[in-house]
């Protein structure tokens, strides 16, 4: 009995460890092998197992163009809200203004603010403005809680950049276009790169704004929403595990040449 | 403009030289010259100035007032990139993204120079590291991370090198090899060498001329010979080694020496080290500079009777003894252990006696403490 909770004692960390991934990750491995599963209409009973789902992803009505709608919006959201971002988060990393610290407090409020209230507040600000629900505002209204994102996590890559890189740039005959371009952004990118994942995510997630600001264009999560009445495709889990392990992917790549760049 | 900058040679001028910060002024309305050619240390403890005055030179920092002249160019309001300088940072400042090779090209390519691998590789040649023009800052050791970073700015043979702390992030023997590197580089290539330390030692190693500063102004210049022998402020005796001063007065002449009385005791001092305003005088000797002897034993040149041994130290090369003086100060005496004398023991009444061109002459309104509280050794980050 005591050898036993010597043992649990010391190994506690790990058990606890295995406990916190399973939770974690069951949700996802029941996606991923529902995916296989021949199921019919409704997925929710296991009925076989089947490749059909993936060589067949766009067999289940609308999905594709779902799918197509939320890249599009994503990658627009993306590079829109990268790009603000970005140059945000130098304004307020490298220079004093006024009204500074108001602006960083106004760049924390989209995130702060429920995501009900500001789908719901955009949306009767299109309408104000005679503008319809549809693929661009959706997209505006992704750029605006993406901006925020990106300036909070470009801002923490440009505080840790050593000034002295820019100025030994500059000492070293390199003009302000040419420090930038040389030494500041080859720094900063992988924070860009970064925050326009996590853009890219976000945007690809969202559902209670875009619901709002969408009007009868259907995304990706609003196709899995409306299509939980009635019971969703096992096609749509062949697309949610295709993103799980894309993103996988860009992780893994991207912590290997980490790596090797510092050992090479 | 830009391009007569670029191309500026000669002699550094600083005139007038002011910056302030709000109410505090790091740099006091600072004039000085540094020849061509030279090497040249600013020497200081922390926050006194020498940093931001280096990083004004270089154009990182605008000055409130005063010029920055290159010959008989005035560059104070050009930019960094339009001026040739080049410094060599405290933490070296290398690309972390960019090869060894890149890091030494940066200057070169960003001047429209399109062959670079002959300088390049020579710079490299030049520092011994050949060998890592493919690693990564990141790959380096510190010393090796020096030397890149004196390579990358020599590559671009500016007419000034400005050097701030090179050394401070080496441990002790590696900057003892890269002292003497350094000022065989500096030989090599010949160009002018602006070096801002706080280690005494170091500056004396390397300059030619060095500028002792204190709270934003030059307190002396002088070669480290000069400095060290007639220092002419308590602050220089006391930051550039040690030294013991003794108050007194101006009690008469002798030809080209005063006379000046210690607490009764008549020395003589030179007229040319004695930096007095009037008769109110501290007489200052090194304490290598003493004898210690027993009272039967003769003694010649100045002396000072009457003293008791408090404490002695072997330290091998020399023993240092704290004598304790009739009016109650404690003088510091270095002994070489080269005469065969045995060690003088605690409590052993002596005196002390020295040749009297080694006194030097200071203001006796001085504070005598001052420079010493400052400890030359310690790590910290300048201004």
């Amino acid at each position: 009995m005591k050898k036993l909770s010597r043992w649990f004692g010391r190994n506690l960390i790990r058990i606890y460890a295995v406990v916190a991934f399973t939770y974690l990750f069951i949700p996802v491995a029941y996606t991923f092998a529902f995916s296989f599963n021949d199921s019919g209409k409704s997925n929710l009973v296991w009925k076989g197992f089947t490749f059909d789902n993936w060589k067949n992803p766009c067999g289940a009505p609308e999905i594709c163009s779902a799918l197509g709608n939320s890249i599009k919006i994503g990658f627009l959201a993306t590079v829109f809200s990268t790009i603000l971002g970005t140059m945000i988060a130098f304004a307020l990393g490298r220079h004093k203004f006024k009204g500074r610290s108001t602006t960083n407090l106004l760049i924390f409020l989209p995130m702060a603010t429920p995501e009900i209230v500001l789908g719901a507040s955009l949306l009767s600000l299109f309408l104000v403005f005679k503008i319809n629900p549809g693929f661009w505002p959706t997209v505006i209204a992704h750029v605006l809680f993406c901006v925020s994102f990106v300036v909070v996590t470009v801002k923490a890559r440009i505080a840790s950049l050593d000034p002295r890189l820019e100025q030994a740039a500059m000492d070293l005959y390199a003009n302000e276009r040419e420090t930038f371009r040389r030494v500041t952004l080859p720094l900063v990118a992988p924070g860009i790169a970064a925050a326009a994942l996590l853009a890219f995510s976000l945007s690809f997630d969202d559902f209670i704004i875009t619901n709002f600001n969408s009007g009868t264009m259907t995304t990706f999560p609003k196709f899995v929403y409306t299509s939980a009445a009635r019971g969703i495709p096992a096609q749509a889990n062949v697309i949610g595990s295709s993103m799980f392990f894309l993103a996988l992917a860009i992780v893994v790549i991207g912590q290997f040449v980490g790596r090797k760049r510092k050992v090479s | 403009m830009s391009d007569i900058a670029k191309s500026a040679r000669g002699d550094l001028k600083l005139s007038n030289l002011t910056k302030s910060y709000g109410d505090f002024t790091a740099v006091d309305d600072l004039s000085l010259v540094i020849p061509k050619g030279s090497f040249f240390a600013l020497l200081g403890p922390s926050g006194c100035g020498k940093t931001t005055t280096l990083r004004m030179i270089a154009g990182l920092e605008e000055p409130t007032q005063g010029t920055i002249a290159l010959g008989e160019t005035d560059i104070t309001d050009t930019k960094p990139y339009q001026r040739p300088i080049n410094t060599v940072f405290q933490n070296y400042a290398l690309f972390p993204h960019l090869t060894i090779f890149e890091n030494i090209a940066f200057g070169l390519r960003r001047r429209g120079i399109k062959d670079v691998d002959d300088a390049v590789n020579k710079a490299l040649d030049l520092v011994e590291l050949p060998h890592l023009a493919q690693r990564k800052p990141t790959q380096l050791s510190g010393g090796q991370q020096q030397r890149i970073a004196l390579a990358r700015a020599i590559v671009n043979r500016p007419a000034l090198l400005l050097l701030d702390e090179p050394l401070g992030a080496l441990d002790l023997k590696l900057r003892r090899q890269m002292q003497i590197e350094l000022k065989w580089i500096q030989k090599e290539v010949g160009i002018t060498f602006v070096h801002v330390t706080h280690d005494q030692e170091e500056a004396m190693t390397m300059a030619d001329t060095i500028a002792v500063m204190n709270e934003g102004k030059i307190e002396q210049m002088g070669s480290p010979a000069d400095l060290y022998d007639n220092p002419e402020t308590a602050f220089v005796a006391n930051f550039l080694g040690q030294s013991n001063l003794i108050k007194g007065t101006i009690s008469g002449n002798d030809g080209a020496n005063q006379i000046v009385d210690l607490f009764g005791q008549k020395i003589s001092l030179q007229k040319d080290r004695s930096h007095g305003v009037d008769n109110s005088i501290y007489a200052g000797i090194r304490p290598e500079k003493f004898r210690i002897s027993r009272l039967e034993t003769a003694t010649s040149g100045n002396v000072l009777t009457g003293g008791k041994v408090e404490d002695v130290s072997y330290i091998g090369v020399s023993t240092q003894y704290q004598v304790l003086m009739p009016w109650g100060q404690e003088l510091m005496v270095f002994e070489q252990n080269d005469d065969g004398v045995a060690p003088f023991s605690v409590g052993e009444p002596v005196n002390i006696s020295w040749e009297p061109i080694f006194t030097f002459g200071l203001r006796g309104d001085e504070d005598a403490e001052a420079g010493t509280e400052v400890n030359p050794d310690e790590d910290l980050d300048d201004e």
